[in-house]
């Protein structure tokens, strides 16, 4: 059996009175992607800033290795190997490309990633790596998130929204690429719009409504209209 | 000539006022801080300059090896122990904490140093000068403040946009969240900058003490000139500090050349008129 690299315990989180998960739980395996699936405001990104250290969790824990890393600030969290890549990309306007993904390796974990090996992946980031980062287009703004989050060699990659504002084109070029991104014993959790998608790139899923799981398990081993209940709550 | 001479001066004073504002323009560049005490921080450095000074025998130029250093490490201790806990999404604590610091800084000084005023003695630098036109001096002092000045602006500019700290700077103050994310403890990037406005501090206090009379309560008034350069050239931009200081130092000097009781309102004119024309300033934020 696989080696468990994370596992949430009935973590609660809020933001002020509002209370956006309930006892959410869950574990991933090394090497394994995980889908996270649920409808606007069922919690998924809050699961994933809870996991990355930007959320504090009001109760429950979440162990990373073996560590409990619940109250543990988000950059001590990315040195023990937990990188995000956030929704709508989130680079820093005012670096360049190239130092958006320096400073993505400014925790010097060892590992296959560097900067010559995501400018082989990511071509046009070469190109561009000295413009201003958020002056490229979504499609290589999205690269450059991936590569920086790769640049700190993680465990454990958190995919907020991969596809949310791409073209289609970008969007298949993307997902072609991600059993390349993660190879190698990395393990993923993909938060994704796109149900369809997300379930064919993952060997299991979990499903949020309103802040609790509501259904969860391997993709195959549920009927398209238990996923649909269980994401939209009907 | 006279007119002439009045811009020179100008622009040579304005080198002090851009030495005032850039510390407050580096710190709401990285952690939109405004520092009402700001102005107290660099009277407390003409007093520590002052004492080392009186203590050492060290020239006051010289003395910014001892003061520059310990200005720096008052800077960190005070972000980390006292104005981390103030950063959020309200402004207003911030504001409300380095005002009651402004407060406690002038009447510490006032209760250690009495309201004597005092003044750095930095001999014949103080009243040197050359000729460059007929009727047109420049002193050594003023002289050396403004090149001081370029020199700051220089390195600072050099720090943030060739240093790992300098991207670490431009990356918390983008987004500190995602700054984190790469490893990045805030609370040691903002104290790290806090100690390098001290050190632009430390620099300002001591010529301060060199070129006029200083006592517990001027630091207000330093702290309007700051803001004035730092608002006039934009919001977080440091060569744009340096131009806000020298317009508002030719400002002054032009006014003062009108009527002498008219050198701080053609200064506040100036500001008033950017401000009206360019709300965000002349250059606005390139941190």
């Amino acid at each position: 059996m696989a080696e468990t690299l994370l596992s949430v315990e009935g973590i609660h989180a809020a933001y002020g009175d509002a209370r956006a998960l309930h006892g959410v739980s869950l574990t991933l395996s090394r090497g394994e992607t995980l889908a996270l699936i649920g409808a606007n405001g069922a919690g998924k990104s809050t699961l994933l800033k809870a996991i990355c250290g930007l959320v504090s969790p009001i109760e429950g824990r979440i162990l990373f290795k073996g560590q409990d890393v619940t109250r543990h600030r988000a950059n001590d969290i990315v040195k023990l190997g937990i990188a995000l890549v956030p929704e709508g990309r989130r680079l820093f306007p005012s670096l360049s490309v190239e130092e958006n993904l320096v400073l993505g390796a400014k925790v010097r974990r060892p590992g296959p990633w560097t900067l010559e090996r995501v400018y082989a992946i990511f071509p046009v980031l070469k190109e561009r790596r000295f413009l201003r980062a958020t002056s490229m287009s979504g499609g290589q703004q999205q690269m450059c998130a991936i590569g920086r989050a790769l640049m700190s060699n993680p465990e454990l990659i958190l995919f907020d929204e991969l596809s949310l504002g791409l073209a289609p084109f970008v969007i298949k070029d993307i997902y072609e690429l991600l059993p390349r991104l993660v190879e190698g014993g990395v393990s993923a959790i993909l938060v994704e719009q796109d149900v369809t998608r997300a379930l064919a790139s993952a060997a299991r899923f979990l499903c949020l409504q309103e802040g609790r799981v509501s259904l969860e398990g391997e993709p195959r081993a549920h009927s398209r209209n238990e996923i649909t209940r269980a994401y939209f709550g009907t | 000539m006279i007119w002439i001479n009045a811009v020179m001066q100008g622009v040579l004073v304005g080198g002090l006022y851009a030495l005032f504002a850039a510390g407050l323009s580096l710190i709401f560049g990285v952690m939109r801080l405004v520092n009402i005490a700001h102005g107290d921080f660099i009277v407390a450095a003409s007093y520590l300059a002052w004492t080392i000074v009186h203590a050492t025998g060290l020239h006051p130029l010289a003395s910014l090896i001892l003061v520059a250093p310990i200005a720096a490490g008052v800077g960190y201790a005070l972000q980390r122990g006292v104005l981390n806990h103030t950063l959020g999404d309200d402004i207003l604590p911030p504001l409300l904490v380095t005002f009651g610091l402004s407060v406690i800084v002038q009447n510490g000084l006032l209760q250690i140093f009495t309201a004597d005023t005092r003044k750095l003695d930095a001999g014949a630098l103080e009243t040197g000068s050359f000729e460059i036109l007929p009727g047109v001096a420049i002193g050594y002092l003023p002289l050396l403040m403004f090149v001081t000045a370029i020199v700051v602006i220089a390195g600072l500019q050099f720090l943030f946009y060739a240093t790992g700290l300098g991207r670490a700077f431009r990356a918390t103050s983008d987004d500190r969240e995602i700054a984190m994310l790469m490893g990045l403890d805030n609370r040691k990037v903002y104290a790290s900058a806090m100690a390098l406005s001290f050190t632009v501090v430390a620099v300002a206090g001591v010529f301060l003490a060199i070129r006029s009379n200083f006592d517990p309560f001027m630091g207000p008034g330093r702290l309007i000139f700051g803001f004035e350069a730092v608002i006039i050239g934009g919001l977080g931009n440091l060569w744009g500090t340096l131009v806000g200081g020298v317009i508002l130092g030719v400002a002054q000097g032009v006014g003062a050349e009108i009527n002498p009781g008219w050198q701080l309102l053609a200064g506040h004119l100036a500001f008033l008129l950017v401000l009206a024309v360019k709300p965000r300033g002349l250059f606005p934020r390139m941190l």
